[in-house]
């Protein structure tokens, strides 16, 4: 149907996609193996090997910024260029701010990496570094916004495809999340105090906190999966028209979820309830994506018989699918009075942050990586099929040991004797988890372990000879 | 205005956009621009998406 068009992959500027999609993996295993380190922390304390800098305390929030910002944003940032220039059939806007985005991110995730494990931080879930940090990381997104921004305009098709309108929510929302939680009063180069104080406090982080789930690993992602599922499948997406809804319905409905983080606490009634049944709603609008992400194969179910990357991708929206039921479930607030500060958040986070977010970009990046040195598939399908088995029953481990982990803590927790006294201590509850604590370990080395494989595997894609990886045709694969 | 009068102004407001996009984008006139809009990710290559399931074309 569209045999007319030119081939213009060469005047595209893949340097950018190149250089984040090498630093996404580099990333991965790094905050993967910081995540790996802590699980194992939880069970063998000692490995914390007295130092101050290796503590739990200290290497927790390194994990998650390396995951999220290192690892996660990295794809969102190699992805996001790549999608740009071909939808928008253009090359990219200001090739030199675009490379300094790249070295400015590079920076900030390095000096993100020094000052966590020094103790520097401002206390603030997914929000911890210091505030010469904050800027910095402030200057490098605008500097994105400009680049993305400026691709559109200079675009040569009429149409801004949908995963650019993903794209684009999230590099606005991100910035304005991030500057409004970041208000600070600096004392010294090291310390700030928030601007903000008390419940109030507590709402912007929240606000903050949720909108990063909404915007940065849903919104951003999304993008990420309406490119690289129709392109892997071979067929446009299910339906443009629902992709159209859901995403205004997403963006207007996350930005007010918030508050579920706050249920019993300070935080008005009213708020905690509205943010409940915002939670609620945002079922629909987040299924709208993942059945629309699934039906894009209907008609070609054949293709994940032979092809992992295509697996890949279905899994991590059926993890994606999981994960947005049980999130509006557990902010229901009787739900959050048995789930919250168990362990049961932690393995809906992973089931998110393993299965959707590092799933769909691990998909992504199989694809991706090829067509940026020129390849017709990767080295190694076989090892992209391993990967894909160590992921997927990786992120299982790990779900299911902190859901059982999260509902029997939640249970010891609320039981009290008949005189009113509770039944058990708070250590009674950590021995219980033990085994489950070893069980997510594991969960966590089958993943990490998938990480080392595609390393070996993107490596050797890059450095193989030219022609020497043809594409697989269309009647072998079938 | 009392603030209850302007919360459910507000509720019907946001209704009516909701619909608004709906019927916007179910309209059975913008069915070929979206389709067009759908085939966007094809659009760059040189044969038909059958062809390449599998990786580019180069």
């Amino acid at each position: 149907m569209m045999n007319h068009s030119q081939p213009q992959g060469a005047d595209y500027n893949y340097t950018i996609v190149r250089q984040f999609a090498l630093t996404t993996v580099l990333w991965g295993i790094v905050g993967m193996s910081v995540g790996v380190l802590i699980a194992a922390q939880l069970i063998w304390p000692q490995l914390n090997f007295e130092t101050p800098w290796l503590t739990y305390s200290r290497l927790r929030p390194l994990h998650t910024n390396a995951v999220i910002f290192a690892f996660g944003t990295s794809a969102l940032f190699a992805t996001s260029y790549y999608i740009v220039q071909r939808t928008c059939q253009t090359k990219l806007f200001a090739p030199k701010l675009a490379a300094f985005t790249f070295w400015g991110w590079q920076a900030i995730i390095l000096s993100a990496a020094i000052s966590l494990p020094l103790g520097i931080t401002s206390g603030k879930e997914y929000a911890e570094l210091e505030w010469p940090i904050d800027i910095a990381i402030t200057i490098v997104w605008v500097a994105y916004a400009v680049v993305f921004f400026g691709t559109i305009i200079k675009r040569t098709t009429s149409h801004i495809y949908v995963a650019n309108w993903f794209f684009g929510a999230f590099i606005i929302t991100v910035a304005v999340l991030h500057i409004v939680n970041s208000m600070a009063v600096p004392l010294t180069l090291t310390k700030s105090y928030s601007l903000y104080s008390g419940a109030v406090d507590a709402m912007v982080q929240w606000w903050y906190g949720h909108n990063a789930v909404g915007f940065l690993l849903t919104a951003g992602f999304l993008g990420m999966m309406y490119y690289f599922v129709p392109k892997q499948a071979g067929r446009p997406v299910y339906s443009y028209r629902l992709s159209i809804v859901h995403f205004w319905a997403l963006i207007a409905l996350y930005i007010w979820a918030g508050p579920h983080h706050l249920h019993y606490t300070a935080l008005p009634d009213w708020t905690q309830s509205l943010g409940m049944v915002m939670s609620l709603i945002l079922f629909a609008p987040s299924w709208g994506g993942m059945i629309n992400g699934i039906m894009t194969l209907s008609g070609a179910w054949h293709k994940l018989r032979t092809d992992p990357i295509l697996r890949f991708l279905v899994v991590s929206l059926s993890f994606y699918g999981m994960s947005t039921f049980e999130g509006p479930m557990m902010a229901i607030k009787t739900v959050n009075a048995l789930s919250h500060y168990t362990d049961w958040t932690v393995g809906h986070v992973h089931s998110g942050a393993l299965g959707w977010v590092a799933m769909v970009s691990i998909g992504s990046l199989y694809h991706l990586i090829p067509v940026l040195f020129s390849h017709g598939r990767m080295y190694s399908t076989n090892l992209i099929n391993v990967h894909f088995w160590l992921a997927t029953i990786g992120t299982v481990l790990y779900i299911v040991s902190m859901w059982i982990s999260g509902v029997m803590q939640g249970l010891m927790w609320r039981a009290v004797n008949s005189d009113g006294t509770l039944t058990y201590s708070f250590v009674e509850s950590l021995e219980a988890s033990y085994p489950f604590y070893f069980v997510r370990f594991l969960g966590g080395v089958f993943f990490l372990t998938g990480m080392f494989l595609m390393a070996y595997n993107v490596f050797r894609t890059v450095k193989a000879p030219k022609d020497s990886l043809p594409a697989i045709a269309e009647a072998k694969a079938a | 205005m009392d603030y209850g009068t302007l919360r459910g102004i507000i509720t019907i407001v946001v209704m009516v956009t909701f619909i608004g996009i709906f019927a916007w984008a179910y309209s059975s006139s913008r069915k070929k621009q979206f389709d067009d809009a759908a085939n966007l990710v094809f659009s760059d290559e040189e044969q038909s998406p059958v062809a390449n399931n599998s990786g580019e074309p180069k």
